[in-house]
């Protein structure tokens, strides 16, 4: 059997910030990415497991003013059965629904995605484009990071070792489009090879593109915007030379690795021609 | 630590590290052997069990999580040498080969017919991503899902 790390379940969020005070725990939301990393004995396992599925302050989907929030414990089935984003982020119902399957569906969160950090988490793109705040919480308060600062490198988090995710922010823009696209190897259970979100403000149809997010995951060390694509979109209407445009820079300016999911080239090549059709669709030619 | 849960509608507690398996819970301490370890790591679905109605990996799931929960496994599908109707269609329709993957395919499957949506080719297909199989070439294991959702339909025709 795996090792067995130590591992605490409190019932309340304070007792929650009152353990993770006195000494570092690793925090175990669905188990997908922590049990996975113990039994396959990938870096050593946690000397101390804080396991927060209890907290039911983490739970929940509801709209507060302008912004759609999300508790760090929200499940990808949660996310894909709520009114709540299919009405105002269908984005993101589209994301959790290419995730694993039913059975990671069932357990994986959006905080745990978020907080674990891999360069290939799906809804991390997604995050950074809709201009996302993750809220953190401690003994010493709570705090807003925006999701472009809170991936600083590989692997790494904004987190501090006492704080917690306790849910994310999503700011709604009404005229905000945002579109979603993952590439794997097939449809479930695939670690993407690119996987990317663009947002845009603006009417629909054909006119000018205003504050253009892209962002993209699997193709660098953390999830990232593209900005000298963003800059070829800003101002532009989604016609076929600015898709050709668009497309030609992402593919000059993203600098992916080889690895055993993909090569740098392909990863170039489909998260340009991705964009390319995500601009045809847009622009409905 | 102590964990007390139901098992196939029976009370269960057991005394073990709080990070254990659902699965190594099953198998070890519950002599439960129905439930298979493929991969252990949330990619083959061949330890699908069901943690209140929903399917979930059980190499995935600590046994902390479980605590209060009840769930459902392969040795709860049917009755003491009678197989329910799920598990009869996929041996009519020979969509259980070696047999690894087949108690985690009943049991998404029997979580897919729970949820009483609707059972056309593209859903079944769905339900069982999770899990593989390298026999079937999964065809009559869909064919055996369809032909259990049809009976049910049949014999619930307005279910509630």
């Amino acid at each position: 059997m795996p090792v067995e790390p130590h591992v605490t379940s409190p019932r309340t969020l304070s007792e929650a910030y009152a353990l993770l005070a006195q000494q570092p725990h690793r925090p175990v939301a669905g188990g997908t990415d922590l049990l996975v990393q113990i039994t396959g004995e990938l870096g050593d396992p946690p000397d101390r497991v804080l396991d927060i599925w209890h907290l039911d302050e983490l739970r929940g989907i509801a709209v507060d003013g302008d912004a759609l929030v999300l508790g760090a414990l929200t499940t990808y089935t949660e996310m894909r059965r709520s009114p709540l984003v299919a009405e105002f982020l269908p984005a993101l119902s589209e994301a959790a629904a290419t995730i694993g399957a039913a059975q990671i569906q069932n357990r994986g969160t959006i905080g745990g995605n978020a907080a674990n950090a891999s360069p290939a988490g799906d809804t991390l793109p997604l995050l950074i484009a809709c201009d996302a705040e993750l809220v953190l919480g401690s003994e010493r308060g709570e705090r807003s990071v925006t999701a472009g600062e809170f991936w600083p490198e590989y692997r790494r988090t904004a987190l501090a070792a006492d704080e917690l995710l306790l849910r994310i922010r999503f700011p709604m823009v009404g005229d905000r489009q945002v579109r979603f696209r993952k590439v794997g190897t097939r449809r479930a259970q695939a670690i993407s090879k690119v996987v990317m979100a663009l947002a845009w403000r603006g009417d629909d149809g054909t006119a000018p593109w205003r504050d253009v997010r892209l962002a993209l995951g699997s193709v660098a060390a953390t999830p990232i915007r593209a900005g000298a694509t963003e800059a070829v979109l800003d101002g532009a209407s989604p016609d076929q030379s600015t898709a050709d445009r668009a497309a030609s820079t992402l593919a000059g300016e993203l600098n992916p690795i080889d690895d055993v999911r993909s090569s740098a080239d392909y990863r170039r090549a489909v998260a340009a021609r991705v964009l390319h059709r995500l601009i045809r669709e847009a622009g409905g030619w | 630590m102590s964990f007390r849960f139901f098992v196939n509608g029976d009370p269960v507690e057991v005394e073990v590290p709080g990070m254990r398996r659902l699965l190594d819970v099953l198998r070890e301490d519950l002599a439960l052997t129905g439930t298979k370890e493929g991969c252990g790591e949330g990619e083959c679905g061949a330890c699908s069990v069901l943690l209140d109605g929903a399917v979930v990996d059980a190499c995935l799931v600590p046994i902390c999580q479980v605590d209060g929960t009840s769930i459902r496994t392969v040795e709860g599908l049917g009755a003491e040498n009678k197989l329910n109707d799920l598990q009869s269609a996929f041996l009519e329709t020979g969509g259980a080969q070696c047999g690894i993957c087949t108690p985690g395919m009943l049991m998404a499957a029997e979580a897919f017919l729970a949820s009483g949506g609707p059972s056309d080719e593209d859903s079944i297909r769905e339900a069982i991503a999770g899990n593989l199989c390298r026999c079937t070439g999964y065809r009559k294991i869909v064919e055996a899902i369809a032909q259990a959702a049809e009976q049910r339909r049949a014999a619930d025709p307005h279910p509630a």
